[in-house]
């Protein structure tokens, strides 16, 4: 039996890991979601249900000191990343205990000690920056890559060209992954983008660009992985393209007028989480009683996260102009 | 220490440039970033030798990418380094509005203060070169808008200095407009580290009868209608405003408060700039019931910067005009 690449790398506990953070975002996103319905969240939401192999497989190897920029479509990138799912709700329901203070709310949610420098509302404006933390990397020597995540969408804006141009100009350890689910907002990349794999833009970058199915866990962390070990050995950066597909609107405000439901449940056949539980039960990684269990258990940290962020206090109205500037020392 | 023998006659852009030296001898995380500020110096030749001493590493040219240049010294500058990054034309940041405005002003806040964003961005600015339109503005006021930001114009070449090491200091995204026409003006500069402080006006002229408050290089224009008028007995006080965000209202209000006539003088368009911001402070603080005169605002034009010189010179403030506006300003013609 052909053994695949994720199986073949990574530590069984590791694998498990990864499981059970794919089911942390799906419950979590599920959690926000009704959450949402039931009037503790206000705003709106990206949810990135359907797209968990590709947060989770690009951030498997990651450390704590390796950096990513998200999107609009963060919360699987944060979670992935090793978030806290209960400071991720406490975010979305605007409290003091949240990751930004109730400052950002899911737009914008972070965790820079674990290497999060945060999602974005602007379209393409974590690329640069993602580019300008490979630099850091770079000129203080350290280690550390940085992945930029970003969306077929930003493909197309000025900021995703000018970033992969500086980071190929100066070699710099940075890993672009394509989240390509087909659209932005209603556009789809037919109608949207000149190329038929955006992984082909790399080419314009003299830089490497990979399509992969981005439901398949194993194919996106080899060609991660492969990319990461470019970075690291100082040969520059990459691009990675992830197809792959969101079962739920773009936001709150979508009325699916631009897909039709076939295609939808036709994705929905291919279940990035399925499918991951299904190789690792095939390779003796874990059993159906063990893969339930990991089930049960992400369940259970988002209800307790649902809980404390209900419990946490909400900023002083006071606070409103606090953190526009650093606050005065001594 | 004898304070005058630490004092040397030098240009603004020196000034400038000895701060970068000193920063970059000092700090090992402090880059420069933009286009052609190595071999070549910048379009102004203010980063000039720089890279010589310090290299391509911490002097980076960037290619012609604005948004993109921004945006890498941004996350830079939220991961460890300290990126003094220059436009080479002020015009040329609204490329990167999205960067300075979106990012790097606002990333503080919607990360609840959990990050920090240390860039100082040099940007070229103001008319009288012939440039024209895109080429010559003044949009400082534009980032006064913008929560998050400091906004400073340094008029002498010790403030250009000490603005731009105190700057660097500064924990959050700090832009220095710097003009072009002052790039040459000499004046005397403390040597080695000093900060000016940021938020902090300077009266450079002590006067009784009206306060006109300028920044940049409407500071020497001031000073020259001040020293013109005084011939004929008109007390000018002129303030240099030095920063736009934070501004500073204290001092402001307590010369209008001893002159009773405000006057302000600005190198960007008249309408919905400093003028207006300054002359709304004073009129809802304690300040508003000492005037004995409206508010004046002078500003440009409202047109694009004109390339025709004498247009040019027309299109904003100049000695005369600012002359001849205290003076109808002192004599209640106003
Ligand atoms: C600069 C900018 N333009 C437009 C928008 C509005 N907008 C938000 S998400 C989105 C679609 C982005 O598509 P894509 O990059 O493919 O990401 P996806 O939503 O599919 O994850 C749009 C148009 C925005 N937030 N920023
Ligand atoms: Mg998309």
């Amino acid at each position: 039996m052909n053994i695949p690449f994720a199986i073949r790398t990574y530590a069984p506990e590791i694998l498990r890991e990864a499981l059970k953070r794919m089911y942390l975002i799906r419950r979590f996103e599920e959690g926000a979601e009704d959450s949402y319905m039931r009037g503790l969240i206000h705003g709106t939401m990206h949810l990135s249900i359907g797209q968990e192999a590709s947060a989770m497989a690009t951030c498997i190897e990651l450390g704590d000191n390796d950096k990513i920029t998200s999107t609009h479509r963060g919360h699987g990138h944060c979670i992935a990343k090793g978030a806290d799912v209960g400071r991720m709700f406490a975010e979305f329901f605007g409290k003091e205990t949240g990751y930004c203070h109730g400052r950002g709310g899911s737009m914008h949610i972070a965790d820079v000690k674990t290497g999060n420098l945060g999602a974005n509302g602007i379209v393409g404006g974590g690329l640069p920056i993602a580019v300008g933390a490979a630099l850091s990397a770079k000129r203080l020597g350290r280690p550390d890559v940085t992945v930029c995540f970003f969306g077929d969408g930003a493909n197309n804006e000025g900021a995703f060209h000018e970033s992969l141009n500086m980071a190929a100009v100066w070699k710099l350890p940075v890993i672009f992954v394509c989240e390509n689910n087909g659209y932005g907002m209603s556009t789809s990349t037919a109608r949207s983008t000149a190329v038929k794999r955006i992984a082909d833009r790399a080419a314009g970058y003299s830089m490497p660009g990979v399509t992969v199915d981005g439901n398949d866990f194993s194919a996106v962390a080899e060609a991660v992985h492969h990319a990461i070990a470019r970075a690291r050995a100082g040969e520059g950066p990459s691009l990675v393209e992830n197809l792959t597909y969101r079962w739920r609107g773009h936001s709150k405000s979508d009325r699916n007028r631009y897909r039709t439901k076939e295609e939808i449940a036709e994705w929905m056949e291919r279940d990035p989480i399925a499918r991951f539980r299904a190789e690792l039960i095939a390779h003796g990684v874990l059993d159906e009683a063990g893969a339930n269990a990991i089930e049960t258990q992400a369940q259970a940290y988002v209800e307790a996260g649902i809980e404390f962020a209900k419990a946490s206090p909400a900023p002083g109205i006071g606070d409103v102009t606090r953190y526009v500037y650093a606050e005065a020392q001594g | 220490m004898n304070a005058m023998t630490d004092l040397r006659l030098m240009t603004y852009s020196e000034a400038i440039r000895e701060a970068m030296a000193i920063a970059l001898e000092a700090d090992p995380t402090v880059i420069l970033m933009g286009e052609d500020i190595g071999v070549y110096g910048g379009a102004f030749q203010v980063t000039l030798d720089l890279i010589d001493r310090f290299g391509p590493d911490r002097v980076m040219d960037t290619p012609i990418s604005e948004l993109g240049g921004a945006g890498v010294a941004v996350g830079a500058a939220l991961t460890g380094l300290k990126p003094i990054f220059e436009f080479q034309f002020s015009d040329f940041a609204m490329l990167a509005m999205e960067q300075i405005v979106n990012q790097a002003a606002k990333l503080r806040y919607m990360l609840g203060g959990e990050a920090s964003v240390p860039v100082v961005f040099r940007l070229p600015s103001g008319s009288g070169t012939g440039a024209a339109a895109q080429h010559s503005q003044s949009i400082e006021a534009w980032f006064g808008h913008v929560p998050g930001l400091k906004v400073l114009q340094p008029s002498t070449p010790e403030d250009a200095k000490g603005m731009l090491l105190a700057a660097l200091a500064d924990p959050d995204p700090v832009m220095i407009f710097e003009h072009k026409l002052l790039y040459k003006m000499k004046g005397e500069v403390p040597a080695g580290h000093y900060l000016t402080p940021i938020g902090k006006a300077a009266i450079r002229r002590e006067g009784t009868d009206v306060t006109i408050v300028a920044g940049s290089i409407m500071v020497h224009r001031a000073l020259e209608a001040a020293e013109k008028l005084a011939a004929e007995g008109i007390s000018a006080e002129v303030i240099d405003l030095r920063s736009i965000r934070p501004i500073d209202h204290a001092t402001i209000l307590a010369s209008v408060k001893k002159t009773g006539r405000l006057m302000v003088v600005y190198e960007g368009v008249k309408a919905f700039g400093v003028g207006a911001e300054i002359s709304a402070m004073v009129s809802e603080s304690e300040a508003f019931d000492f005037l004995d005169a409206p508010i004046l605002r002078l500003g440009a034009a409202d047109a694009p910067v004109p390339y025709n010189p004498d247009l040019e010179r027309a299109a904003v403030p100049q000695v005369d005009t600012i002359e001849a506006a205290a003076r109808r300003l002192a004599r209640r013609e106003v």
